[in-house]
């Protein structure tokens, strides 16, 4: 029997990189909020980012914030939809304060009384599920908006069967293609080597979604080092490869256990939900027994993408 | 000596993927692959069936193992699983409506 501790340090290691990079400049809130209140806010606009063909309007006041959204987001702006997910946006002044003793901010995703709340220093949110509304407190900070987003997408899609990956994506001849890999394994550098034909879709965060018998990769506007938002795009998911670099370019297979541990492992995860967790295994087994799988070793020039077609 | 009851726990998700069996605890996430004969274990653990007749009808009947060597494995392997709330282990049998007989597809 081989034993792996694995999923433990996967809770730790998928925080999205923006959070970290932001770290030292946390701010952290110290009013409450009211959870519970369920009147929308009065003089409210109105902006609908959609990801992975799933709207979420946001419903806010403050004209920076706004306007933070509709630069940040912009390709990914829709007309607001009655059946997307609102959520009202409270924007609040910053205070600086210091990071914990540990220096770190830590997120905190649960689930009470049927909604699922988050929280980290720069935000408070809660969210309700059957419902489809939740409430925002944050700063205008761009890293809590991202965050609360991805967190949103999270829980949404595991209970349809999809995910958020760290990896890098792309699409090319019509066909999508996922490259999974941690910091460092070639994600940014993949992409910046990708051909004039290829969309890219991310080079940080992969949004993978199911529609029947078959998964979707769909562009993210989530960046990484290559600073740049993904294509608004969406194609059949052709293969997954797990990167890794090397001397030459070459594929090889990976037994369905170690590459289940390296899916689970870049899986974006936030709550320490025994429910969640039980979906987003058997979203990462499904998905691993419809889609091919293998190991990408690269030398990084454009040669590579040779084997990707 | 009493007899060994098992069961697999309402608070893992496991899958047959390749061939092996993976599972996993929703309680602390540990990930356990598992060969083919903790496979069979694993499969047998209905919650009725005692482990001692596991051994010698399933373990015994499928691979080359002496029973004693297969009793003492097993019991090691139960263990362990009981351990990190993978398995649930009673000297009686387990009742089919306890939470005890999760999903193994």
């Amino acid at each position: 029997m081989v034993v792996h501790r694995m999923f433990q340090r996967l809770l730790s290691k998928v925080r999205p990189v923006s959070l970290r990079v932001c770290s030292s400049e946390y701010l952290r809130f110290t009013w409450k909020m009211n959870t519970s209140a369920t009147e929308p806010l009065t003089s409210a606009q109105e902006l609908s980012v959609e990801i992975g063909g799933l709207p979420i309007t946001l419903r806010a006041t403050d004209a920076n914030f706004l306007a933070l959204i509709e630069s940040r987001y912009s390709n990914y702006l829709r007309a607001p939809v009655e059946t997307s997910f609102a959520f009202d946006v409270e924007v609040r002044p910053d205070h600086l304060l210091p990071p914990d003793d540990d220096g770190e901010n830590e997120l905190r995703v649960w689930l009470e009384g049927g909604q699922w709340r988050f929280e980290r220093g720069d935000f408070r949110a809660c969210m309700d599920p059957a419902a489809r509304t939740g409430r925002i407190l944050q700063s205008v900070s761009p890293y809590a908006i991202d965050s609360v987003l991805r967190i949103v997408h999270t829980l949404i899609q595991a209970s349809q069967g999809g995910f958020l990956l760290h990896g890098a994506s792309a699409i090319r001849n019509g066909r999508a293609f996922l490259f999974s890999g941690v910091s460092g394994a070639g994600k940014t550098t993949i992409s910046r080597l990708a051909p004039p034909d290829a969309i890219l879709l991310t080079d940080e965060i992969s949004y993978v979604r199911r529609q029947g018998d078959r998964y979707l990769a769909c562009g993210t506007p989530f960046a990484g080092e290559l600073a740049r938002p993904g294509e608004n795009a969406m194609a059949p998911i052709e293969h997954l490869y797990f990167l890794s670099k090397g001397l030459d370019n070459r594929t090889d297979p990976i037994a369905p256990a170690d590459a289940l541990r390296m899916l689970l492992r870049n899986i974006l995860f936030f709550a320490e939900d025994a429910e969640l967790v039980k979906m987003v295994f058997r979203s990462a087994t499904e998905f691993l027994g419809r889609v091919p799988f293998s190991r990408l070793t690269f030398y990084p020039d454009q040669r590579v993408w040779d084997l990707i077609q | 000596m009493p007899e060994t009851y098992i069961a697999r726990s309402p608070s893992i998700a496991a899958r047959l993927l390749g061939g092996e069996m993976m599972v996993m605890s929703a309680v602390d996430s540990t990930f356990f692959t598992l060969n083919e004969v903790a496979t069979v274990i694993w499969q047998s653990a209905d919650g009725q069936t005692p482990l001692s007749q596991i051994v010698v009808h399933k373990v015994c009947q499928e691979f080359e193992v002496a029973p004693d060597d297969a009793r003492a494995d097993a019991e090691h392997f139960v263990h362990e699983l009981s351990q990190h709330g993978i398995l649930l282990v009673s000297d009686q049998p387990i009742p089919a409506t306890t939470p005890g007989t999760a999903e193994h597809k």
